[in-house]
């Protein structure tokens, strides 16, 4: 063993110089990946992070994890966009002070010529029972994120159980799913700001469809409840929900530009 | 486009301008493998020899199960670990996930079969006769066995190495037990799943580059080791 000892010796040195513990608090989010993807985490975060010595980690993951998450105790505080899975997350007692932040819109991209014809649609569950009726790809993000939820929403009210060679269920991020339609020439629901992000070089699908009411993203920030997670930091938790939902926070997100286009909405008080 | 001129480039001067973002997955990602491959060295280098030098019944048994445990997928290795660390697991009181902890646990577990695995075929490929040899000029059992290990000292920094190669590679694990968080967990591999996800498919091949030249340089500083 003699000669594995400097081995052993270097190794000691470089694991004592670089320690792995951290000695300020840190605040565990979990998130959608259009938050992180966008950027404006970035210039969020570091603002409450200086003001309150701490660290925010952020976990950037589905809608439908997030929550899960926040479920199992495993994050102090969850921001995600799916109304109807936030209100049940505080129902059955999992979250408290939920907090409406900000919103964008969903949009229904595809190839510029519009193979089925769906820019003159009314609704956009009109537009996507117009794609199931031609048959045109339509790439599903299949992962229970919030946009997969509102995606499902839609066919509902389209009527249509989507189903089919044509229907492609990815079961990945937004980019990936971009990505996939763009290769795919197929169709498919984003939110504006990650569409925003991938046009022109990324991606030379057109949005062909926007504007709707029920195209509506509103985005929400919840404590994990402390009564039923003990450990969670919920008083670091409700002063960051107080700063994200506050004046500094909101000038934050509504003066927050990706490739020169605002990404995110304030609501007007 | 070109990918991968543009992603050359895009390498250089990350590495030039020492971007800190690169700096900290980088870091995260060397120190989560050394500290990985050292836990497990040190359980798979004494279990190897252990298995090679003693004869009992179901050996066989054993050394088929590390052969499959090789074939562990790193996302059930990251499956497992999160079901005990989850704050809803049996430890989940520790609260280690998401942390570069819960990574080095998993990265551990998934390095073990490996060191265990090779350490043991570098044992049984040894000389028959050193033990005996050791046993006959009068050392114990014991010192015969550290003679035998001493001698089969390259064999052995080979499984480490495979070992450490095999954590520092991988995805699975490090993205969920560690949780891709920036600058905490955010490791080479876990940033080009995501800037690949992102589109951005010059800068995810810029980074994995530069993985490449820091394995390789591990690996030189390894080897140099192993020379003298």
């Amino acid at each position: 063993m003699k000669l594995l000892r400097p081995l052993f010796i270097t190794l000691a040195v470089t694991l004592s110089l670089v320690s792995l513990a951290a000695a300020e608090e840190r605040l565990k989010m979990s998130t959608t990946t259009s938050t992180q993807d966008s950027g404006l985490l970035k210039v969020l975060l570091p603002p409450f992070e200086k003001k309150n010595n701490c660290k925010v980690d952020v976990v950037a993951v589905g809608t439908g994890q997030a929550l899960k998450l926040g479920e199992a105790g495993d994050v102090d505080v969850v921001f995600v966009h799916a109304r109807k899975l936030e209100d049940k997350f505080v129902a059955d007692g999992f979250g408290v002070n939920r907090k409406d932040v900000m919103y964008n819109d969903f949009v229904i991209i595809g190839p510029k010529n519009d193979p089925a014809g769906i820019a003159k649609a009314k609704t956009a569950a009109e537009a996507l029972k117009l794609i199931a009726a031609k048959q045109a790809t339509f790439v599903s993000r299949g992962d229970k994120s919030g946009t997969h939820m509102k995606e499902l929403e839609l066919w509902k009210a389209a009527g249509t159980d989507p189903k089919g060679g044509w229907y492609i269920e990815a079961g990945q991020g937004m980019g990936p799913v971009i990505t996939m339609a763009t290769e795919r020439r197929g169709y498919t629901l984003t939110d504006r700001g990650t569409y925003n992000a991938f046009k022109g070089q990324k991606t030379d699908l057109a949005i062909v469809f926007q504007g709707e009411k029920g195209l509506f993203n509103p985005y929400g920030i919840i404590a994990v409840n402390p009564k039923k997670f003990p450990h969670v930091k919920y008083d670091l938790a409700m002063k960051f929900i107080d700063y994200v939902t506050g004046p500094e926070g909101l000038k934050i997100i509504s003066g927050y530009k990706a490739h020169g286009e605002p990404v995110f909405f304030i609501y007007k008080k | 486009m070109d990918f991968f001129s543009e992603s050359l480039k895009t390498a250089l001067e990350l590495i030039t301008s020492r971007d800190p973002d690169v700096v900290s997955a980088v870091t995260v990602s060397v120190v989560v493998s050394l500290w990985s491959t050292l836990f497990a060295s040190l359980a798979g280098v004494p279990a190897g020899v252990a298995v090679a030098v003693t004869e009992f019944t179901g050996k066989r048994a054993v050394v088929t199960l590390l052969n499959t445990l090789m074939a562990l997928p790193t996302v059930v290795v990251g499956l497992f670990v999160y079901s005990l660390i989850s704050r809803q697991g049996p430890l989940g009181g520790f609260g280690i996930l998401f942390t570069p902890w819960a990574m080095v646990v998993g990265q551990t577990l998934l390095a073990i079969p490996i060191v265990a695995n090779l350490t043991m075929s570098a044992i049984k490929g040894a000389d028959p006769r050193i033990v005996p040899t050791a046993l006959t000029l009068g050392a114990g059992p014991f010192e015969s066995i550290r003679r035998l290990v001493v001698e089969m000292r390259f064999g052995i920094m080979a499984a480490v190495i495979a070992g450490f190669g095999r954590v520092i590679a991988e995805v699975g694990v490090a993205m969920m037990l560690g949780g891709n968080i920036r600058g905490y967990t955010r490791t080479m591999t876990t940033a080009i799943a995501m800037e690949t996800g992102k589109g951005e498919f010059a800068l995810g091949l810029a980074l994995g580059l530069i993985l490449m030249t820091v394995a390789l340089m591990i690996n030189m500083a390894l080897n140099a080791l192993q020379q003298r």
